[in-house]
């Protein structure tokens, strides 16, 4: 009943497949002249091409991190990837503006009702230039600045040099080296002292060529007391001719300051999603990762909070999906350098037939510190018996003053739960979503409702298509 | 013919061990049987081949619902075709509502281009609970994860009423259930009797036959029917046992 044998999705509907019309091409591979023509046309200041050339130094020294993990990344030619595509206009900033094949897109992608709830607020701002001023007028009015990393590092060099590249140092993993190397794309955006952005802040508000690049470098700053929550991803993108994407996303909380980060990303099953995640947060501070991957070749994501000040809090809720042919290896960590601090992890993850799931999770209590707390909770759910996931939480605490706890569980979708939904007539791919949407019920709670509806339908699109 | 639940000449192995052996039964509409054996005679094998278990190997046979010839379709398939079978151990599903869960399966045989009446549904479903005694807190919790054994047989039961079904199979529905539940699950299966509808028990004990009264008692016996009688038949069993069955077999064999 249940066939285990790797099935292709059609994927179809998801796909950007307008014509690529770019002015501006790096060409194949990578060396100084590709870096430094991309800094060129960018027309970016001598620092950052220097930061950049040494960046590629490093990401050319530092050696595949294959001794622990996936030794797919042997896999990855970099010698034929192109490192920079764009086209030459300025970024679309309303809804006029964004090119008729990427609307022809958002059409195709066919948003569901429930769904389009959770655009709603963009599409309404998208739909008129008025609107989306006014909304970019109330931000700026309060001095909240959101704009992409491109023009961030133009106009606001003060406040972006301050802190980038100072949370993921270049040379933190090889991939963080060569994302400081080509980066374009991604967000940069700083909250003013006390200020509350009540609405979420997505990347669709600023949508051009750039935002969907590879190499997206987001930074955001939440100043003493402010307070932002930023969505990144939805269930389209996906690029069939870039196959590494590789981000790097750095997050500033100041003293008091709370910033949330949600991700749901749907990779198409060649991609290398390589991504580094760190928040710094300050005292009595709160950074909150909650991130969704389904989909992708191979995903290594662990998005990490460090808790410098007292009393600062951390927090991941991630949900992984591996299908066959996929691997997500993926987990949190915790660095905790504050008395009094807090974390906590609570990782789901999901393996359907050949798919293979992976948590790795580093949490981190110097003996030096006092009234440290951290909770992990590590999940995985197998559907079918081919599927794999494996645990490898790292926790070492010191000192008899912190307190940590884990659970792990370990559960499976047997055939007779599938036989018993599918008499009541449910097909088998329904069967299986649902058991797989039951899994991630008590976290997904936690999310905001617009993301939990969305990461169901994700779930069954992916869930029916794993069945033959 | 097009008014019964038809199980003709079915012989289904489990590997190589045959189960059933030429099988015959016919279950009209309006009518309730109730099946009765000792343990490992086939009564539990007969509903899930009637499901579509895939354990099983059917050999040689026909299972006729209204005519149409279920065997080889797939589980949710011959539910659609009207089927429903009452789970003697009804499965756990974590994390899903049985709200939730009785919405899916209800979604599950809408047409295409057909929308979901969620108000409609959540007033059907409150007045099925009432009429079952149901606490309405009870479809907000995990389907069967955690219940009792009375909890979850009675889960079943609604499931059953809410979907409707033509044929309805209840495997030892009465197995662990105290007299109390007993009454509730007995009283919700006498409420889906009606003309349109068939249900067969399969019970071991002829306790559950005292609150379900059957139109017609079947006797099992290593994988086939061989006594069948009216209500009568359950008793004189209860009161001979299973014993009596095999020495009548023997005899008659001899």
């Amino acid at each position: 009943m249940i066939n285990p044998s790797p099935i292709e999705i059609d994927r179809d509907k998801g796909n950007f497949s307008y014509e690529t019309d770019y002015e501006f091409d790096a060409g194949v591979g990578l060396n100084e002249e590709v870096v430094k023509y991309i800094s060129q046309v960018k027309g970016e200041d001598e620092w950052i091409t220097d930061f950049r050339l040494k960046a590629l130094n490093v990401f050319n020294r530092l050696p595949m991190p294959t001794h622990w993990a996936s030794k797919d990344l042997e896999n990855i030619h970099f010698e034929k990837i192109r490192y920079y595509l764009a086209k030459g206009q300025k970024p679309s900033r309303t809804w006029e503006e964004v090119p008729d094949e990427v609307k022809e897109t958002f059409e195709r992608l066919g948003i569901p009702e429930q769904e389009r709830k959770f655009l709603a607020g963009v599409e309404a701002q998208f739909d008129s230039e008025a609107a989306y001023s006014r909304m970019k007028d109330n931000l700026e009015k309060e001095g909240v600045i959101f704009v992409g990393s491109t023009e961030g590092l133009k106009e606001y060099p003060e406040i972006f040099r301050k802190f980038f590249g100072k949370v993921i140092p270049t040379g933190d993993n090889k991939f963080a080296a060569l994302n400081s190397a080509v980066f374009s794309g991604g967000s940069f955006i700083y909250v003013p002292p006390g200020v509350k952005v009540s609405q979420p802040l997505q990347a669709y508000f600023r949508i051009n060529a750039e935002n969907f690049g590879q190499f997206e470098r987001t930074l955001i700053i939440a100043d003493e007391g402010a307070e932002v929550t930023y969505m990144e991803g939805c269930t389209a993108p996906k690029f069939e001719t870039s196959t590494l994407h590789s981000a790097v996303v750095e997050l500033v909380a100041l003293k008091g300051a709370k910033i949330q980060y949600i991700t749901v990303q749907n990779w198409s099953n060649n991609v290398f999603n390589l991504v580094t995640k760190r928040g710094l947060a300050e005292e009595d501070a709160e950074i909150k990762w909650i991130d969704c991957n389904i989909g992708s070749r191979l995903t290594m994501k662990y998005p990490g909070v460090i808790l410098n000040g007292r009393r600062a809090r951390g927090e991941v809720l991630s949900i992984a999906l591996a299908n066959n042919g996929q691997h997500q290896d993926t987990g949190a960590k915790m660095i905790h350098r504050a008395d009094e601090t807090t974390s906590n992890i609570i990782s789901k993850s999901i393996s359907v037939g050949e798919g293979c799931a992976t948590y790795r999770g580093q949490v981190h209590i110097p003996e030096h510190l006092k009234g440290c707390k951290n909770n992990t909770e590590c999940d995985a759910l197998l559907i079918n018996t081919n599927s794999r996931t494996d645990t490898f939480p790292a926790i070492t605490v010191r000192g008899d003053d912190n307190s940590v706890q884990h659970e792990a569980s370990v559960s499976k979708v047997s055939a007779e739960q599938i036989f018993y939904m599918m008499q009541r007539g449910l097909s088998e791919g329904e069967a299986m979503s649902l058991s797989v949407n039951g899994f991630v019920n008590d976290l997904t709670k936690f999310f905001p409702m617009e993301y939990s509806v969305e990461l169901k339908r994700l779930i069954e699109l992916e869930m029916e298509g794993s069945v033959g | 013919m097009s008014n019964q639940l038809e199980i003709k000449n079915l012989t289904a192995n489990i590997g190589d061990k045959p189960i059933l052996k030429d099988f015959n039964l016919t279950i009209p509409k309006g009518e309730v049987h109730a099946l009765m054996g000792p343990n490992g005679t086939g009564k539990s094998t007969l509903a899930k081949v009637i499901a579509g278990h895939e354990d099983y190997e059917v050999t040689s046979g026909e299972i006729l619902v209204d005519g149409e010839n279920i065997l080889g379709m797939e589980p949710d398939e011959i539910s659609h075709a009207g089927v429903f079978l009452a789970f003697q151990y009804p499965m756990e599903i974590p994390g899903v509502s049985i709200a939730n869960f009785i919405r899916a399966a209800l979604q599950a045989r809408m047409e295409e281009g057909e929308t979901f009446d969620a108000p409609a549904y959540y007033r059907e479903l409150y007045e099925k609970m009432d009429l079952l005694q149901m606490d309405r807190k009870f479809t907000s919790r995990s389907l069967n994860e955690g219940f009792s054994g009375g909890e979850k047989k009675r889960c079943e039961i609604l499931q059953m009423s809410m979907l409707e079904p033509t044929y309805c199979i209840m495997d030892e529905t009465d197995s662990g259930l105290d007299i109390d539940a007993l009454k509730v699950v007995s009283n919700g299966v006498n409420l889906m009797r009606g003309e349109d509808r068939g249900i067969l028990v399969i019970t071991h004990y002829q306790r559950l036959l005292e609150y379900i009264v059957p139109d017609q008692v079947h006797v099992m016996w290593d994988g086939a029917i061989v006594q069948s009688g009216d209500k009568e038949l359950a008793i004189e069993l209860e009161a001979k046992g299973y014993e009596w069955v095999k020495n009548e077999l023997a005899t008659a064999g001899a």
